[in-house]
Formats: C-alpha cells, structure tokens, sequence
C-alpha cells in the first residue's frame, strides 16, 4: 500500500517536473511547480515529517509559487522566449550533460547497500521533537535565519524602490 | 516500506529535471523555477536520509533551506523586476550589455 502511494506521487512529481519544462507558457511552468511541490509535500508525509509537509504546502505551495505567478503576470512574460536563440548548440550539450548527470546519481545511488528503513517511534518527527531539536541545538542557526530574512526583505525593498528625479 | 534508495533515485531524476531547465530554458523566471526544483530534490533526500537513520537533524536543515529559498526567490524576483524595468525583457540572452 504504502509502496503504491509513493510510486503513484513519484510519478506525479515527475510529470510535474517534466511538463514545467517543457510548457512554452510561464503560467502553465508555474502550475506544473505547483503539482510538484505538492507531491513532494505527500513523500514528506510517507518519510514521517508532517511538519515539513506543512511547512512544505505553505512556503513553496502557498508563498513561493504565488510569488512566482505574480511576476509572471506582472511583467507578461508569460508567452514563450523566441526561437533565434543565440547559443543553440547549448540545448544538445545540456541534454547530454544532464543525462549524464543523472546516470552517475543513479549509479551512486545503487551501490550504497540500502536496507530497509526500521520501524520508527510513534512520536518521530512530530513537530514537538522538531521543534526541540530546533531551539537548543540549533538555536543559533534559527536566529542566523531571522537574520537572514530580514536582509531579504529589506534588499527587496531597496532594489524596487523608484528613485525620485533629482531637483523635482 | 520503501527502500531510501528508491526516494534517492526521485530525488536524482528531480535535480536532473532541474539542471537541465536552468541549462535550457532563456527565460529567467523559468530559470528560477527549476533552481526551486533542484532544492527540493535536495531536500528529499535530506528527509529520506533522517528516516532512514532516523536522525532529525536532517529534517531540521531542510527547514533552513526552505526558509534559505523563501529569501532567495524573494530577492531573485525582484532583481527580475529591475532588469525588467530597464530592459524590458525577461530572455537572459538579452541581457548582455557587459559582454566583451
């Protein structure tokens, strides 16, 4: 049962991945995403982290594609790039490369012995153990992100801030 | 139960999705979307690996990259914006004034 439902969402995530890059419309690539992160939001589930699965729907689901749909229908960029592409032999080489790419992931990841994970605790990965975790050991990283966030979004403010003409 | 190297394997296929949009697409916000993917894929196998060894730590640095990912789509973006202000396009071809 449990091996259906993950071969099911692998599959989704998959096609999500694959249509997002091959969809000539911005709006269609950011959909796809969508589908992606949810399904990667359901292996989070099945690999016992509901917590990530949470933070997983609201950030990337809710935040970040909303964002990235935002944009897209901001600066209209939804159509498709033109054909003239200056560096045509690049789309070749990449495909080569990335094939590449992914038989050497696959062949690493068939040589380490796999076993099957053990049976965990009832309370692994239950957001109170989580949330432990993150406010003793790593407390310093939590603050470091705070930090962080802060940056971005006073970084964000500056770059789109419309400078007024001198004199005027 | 699902062997880790089975989610190990999504993971891979994801990335790979991942690098060959940055590789092949000229449009920058697609770009953009596929360095997402990528840091899932990773995140993935951060969390297949904290089940399997059954250490939460992983589960804990995936939280920092999605909070990492949350900022750097937030500046990315609106670098776009900018570009877009003055160049009025979105083709990182196009966006070659200092080219030799």
């Amino acid at each position: 049962m449990e091996f259906a439902i993950f071969a099911i969402t692998s599959i989704i995530a998959l096609m999500g991945g694959i249509m997002m890059l091959v969809s000539r419309n911005a709006v269609h690539s950011a959909l796809y995403l969508l589908l992606n992160f949810g399904a990667i939001a359901i292996l989070y589930l099945l690999l016992l982290s509901p917590f990530l699965f949470a933070v997983q729907l609201a950030v990337y689901a809710g935040a970040i594609v909303v964002l990235f749909l935002f944009v897209v229908m901001l600066l209209g960029a939804e159509r498709a790039e033109d054909d003239n592409d200056a560096l045509a032999w690049q789309k070749p080489l990449a495909l080569i490369l990335g094939l590449v790419l992914l038989g050497q992931a696959i062949f690493v990841a068939i040589q380490r012995t796999t076993t099957l994970p053990v049976p965990a605790e009832a309370n692994f990965g239950s957001p109170t153990e989580l949330a432990t975790l993150l406010f003793t050991d790593y407390l310093l990283p939590v603050e470091v992100t705070s930090v962080i966030l802060l940056v971005a979004m006073v970084g964000v403010v500056v770059l789109n801030k419309v400078r007024k003409e001198r004199g005027a | 139960m699902v062997p880790t190297s089975y989610y190990v394997l999504v993971s891979a296929a994801l990335f790979t999705i991942g690098v060959l949009g940055v590789l092949m697409r000229r449009n920058a916000i697609i770009m953009f979307m596929s360095v997402e993917l990528m840091l899932n894929a990773a995140n993935l196998a951060f969390v297949a690996f904290a089940r399997e060894q059954l250490a939460l730590d992983g589960q804990v640095m995936v939280f920092f990259v999605i909070t990492v990912a949350a900022a750097e789509v937030a500046v990315g973006l609106a670098l776009l914006v900018a570009i877009f202000r003055s160049k009025r396009t979105t083709d990182v071809d196009e966006v070659n004034t200092l080219k030799g």
